[in-house]
């Protein structure tokens, strides 16, 4: 087994452990803290796809601002184990019966996919920044100008709420 | 190409290169110890002189090796965990604060390249094509030690100290990011050591981006929690801030990892705007490899005292903001200058690239 298949078993098994971890933990803190255990394995994964770039800004957007703000109003908003109100019977089963349904379409599309051309490891370089960038400005340039005006705007609507008082 | 693949390289090459960096690894994060450890007393010296006093004089000769008295004190007071407090999160918090201070320490170079039993040795642990982006990721999360802890201690004073940590770091954040891009525009590299090589060829940043330093040095201040951005410690207001609970060496980690933070983010600021390990008006290919590397290194480590004096110089100097303000300075001063800065930067390279 080489290095790079134990190192995506590794965080393969990291990630699945941990996002089980963060649905079935009872305080909103620790799944707080499971998910952006989570996120660090998909960068791991990113990495191995030698798509760094990639990797550094989700745990830079993600782990770094908002899983920041997710914990900041959790801690805030004192959520405890104690303080949760116990869930009754009913919703516990509607609860399995959707997630059960979701997991059978999303299994279903899987098995329908048929054979795709399987992600390469260590080899190519669309992850890498000089290329993302150039694919960005030149054949997703509208998109992505239309996605920094929402942002511009999100900005703007922030600084009119800080203003208000 | 075979640099951008380096990350991925390291995990099959020989023995020899894994013994090298690790003796690298074990050398750099020692000497970022001991010099956040003298960090504390020089700290104390320096308060001493601006406050007319003596400072520290009794261990040992010029009372060096009260940084030694201080770590033993430490050691050897009583641990207390409170009682409704989360166990595992309570030690986690100043763990993580301590390792994602000394995380930084790997992409930035030290030096240019030493020779040890006819090898070239890169005195910078890994030369990842990203490295700033690794420097401003592991520093966004340097806040999680702050708010994990806080929360565990289950006190409302250490939960406002790490509230109050969690949101000035992500409001500076952001103007530290958008100065830094600026910074990316003249440089064209995330490249540490590219842009070290740039600024040996050239001029050093600090002559193309000095509104983009300015930002930068502020908002490494409030990511540091210095005075006068220390707020989620202020001591009159919230006991302790986020370390009220804490005592022992847990304590000490915490003040400990805001020494080494101090420290990162001198270096980080001297390789970035001040030429890193470039020595001017030294050409270092007249000196024999390992000469250079040692002119390189102590130019860097001149720099570094030099911010770490005007960090300690501030802290004695001016006195804490109130809260509001530094949300205002942050958010309404520091962004638009940042982007205005950025903006200016983009025009400029624009018209005298035409």
């Amino acid at each position: 087994m080489s290095i790079t298949t134990l190192a995506f078993i590794l965080l393969s098994v990291m990630a699945i452990g941990s996002a089980v971890m963060m649905i079935i933990s009872k305080s909103p803190v620790h799944s707080v803290l499971w998910l952006i255990v989570v996120f660090f394995a998909i960068s791991g994964h990113y990495v191995l796809l030698n798509a760094q770039f990639l990797a550094i800004v989700n745990i830079i957007v993600y782990a770094g601002a908002i899983m920041v703000l997710f914990l900041f109003v959790v801690m805030l908003m004192n959520l405890n184990a104690e303080t949760e109100p116990i869930k009754n019977y009913r919703l516990q089963l509607i609860g399995i019966v959707s997630g059960g349904s979701l997991l059978l379409v999303l299994l279903s599309a899987l098995m329908r996919a048929g054979q795709q051309q399987l992600v390469e490891m260590k080899v190519g370089d669309a992850g890498l920044i000089n290329v993302l960038g150039k694919t960005l400005f030149t054949n997703y340039v509208l998109p992505f100008e239309i996605s920094s005006v929402l942002f511009l705007s999100a900005m703007i609507g922030a600084v009119v709420i800080g203003k208000k008082d | 190409m075979a640099d951008l693949k380096k990350p991925i390289m390291l995990l099959v090459v020989d023995l020899a290169l894994i013994v090298e960096k690790l003796v690298l690894i074990v050398v750099v994060v020692m000497a970022s110890l001991v010099i956040a450890m003298y960090a504390t007393f020089a700290e104390r010296k320096v308060a001493a002189i601006l406050q007319d006093r003596r400072g520290p004089n009794r261990a040992g000769p010029f009372g060096l090796l009260q940084p030694l008295a201080d770590g033993l004190k430490l050691f050897f007071k009583e641990e207390i965990i409170p009682t409704f407090s989360s166990k595992f999160l309570f030690i986690m918090g100043p763990a993580l604060a301590m390792l994602t201070a000394v995380m930084t320490s790997a992409v930035i170079p030290w030096g240019d390249k030493v020779q040890f039993f006819g090898r070239d040795i890169s005195l910078q642990i890994a030369d990842i094509n990203i490295g700033i982006l690794y420097v401003f990721g592991v520093v966004s999360l340097g806040v999680y030690g702050i708010m994990i802890g806080s929360w565990a201690s289950n006190n409302k004073f250490s939960l406002i100290g790490g509230l109050r940590a969690a949101s000035q770091i992500i409001s500076y954040e952001l103007a530290m990011g958008i100065s830094l891009i600026a910074l990316l525009m003249v440089t064209g590299s995330l490249s540490l050591k590219e842009m070290v090589l740039q600024q040996q060829a050239g001029y050093w940043n600090i002559v193309y981006q000095p509104l983009g330093f300015l930002i930068f040095l502020i908002c490494a201040f409030a990511e540091c929690n210095r005075t006068p951005f220390d707020l989620p410690e202020a001591e009159n207001e919230l006991i302790g801030g986020y370390h009220t609970e804490y005592s022992s060496m847990k304590l000490g980690f915490f003040l400990f990892a805001e020494y080494i933070n101090m420290f990162i983010n001198s270096v980080i600021m001297a390789t970035l705007f001040f030429g890193g390990y470039d020595c001017p008006f030294v050409n270092e290919a007249n000196f024999s490899p390992n000469i250079a590397a040692l002119i390189g290194v102590a130019a860097l480590m001149i720099k570094v005292v030099c911010f770490l004096f005007f960090f300690m110089w501030v802290r004695w100097t001016i006195p804490r903001f109130r809260y509001d303000q530094l949300m205002h300075l942050g958010w309404r001063i520091l962004i638009p200058l940042a982007l205005f800065n950025m903006l200016a930067t983009g025009g400029v390279i624009l018209y005298f690239n035409k």
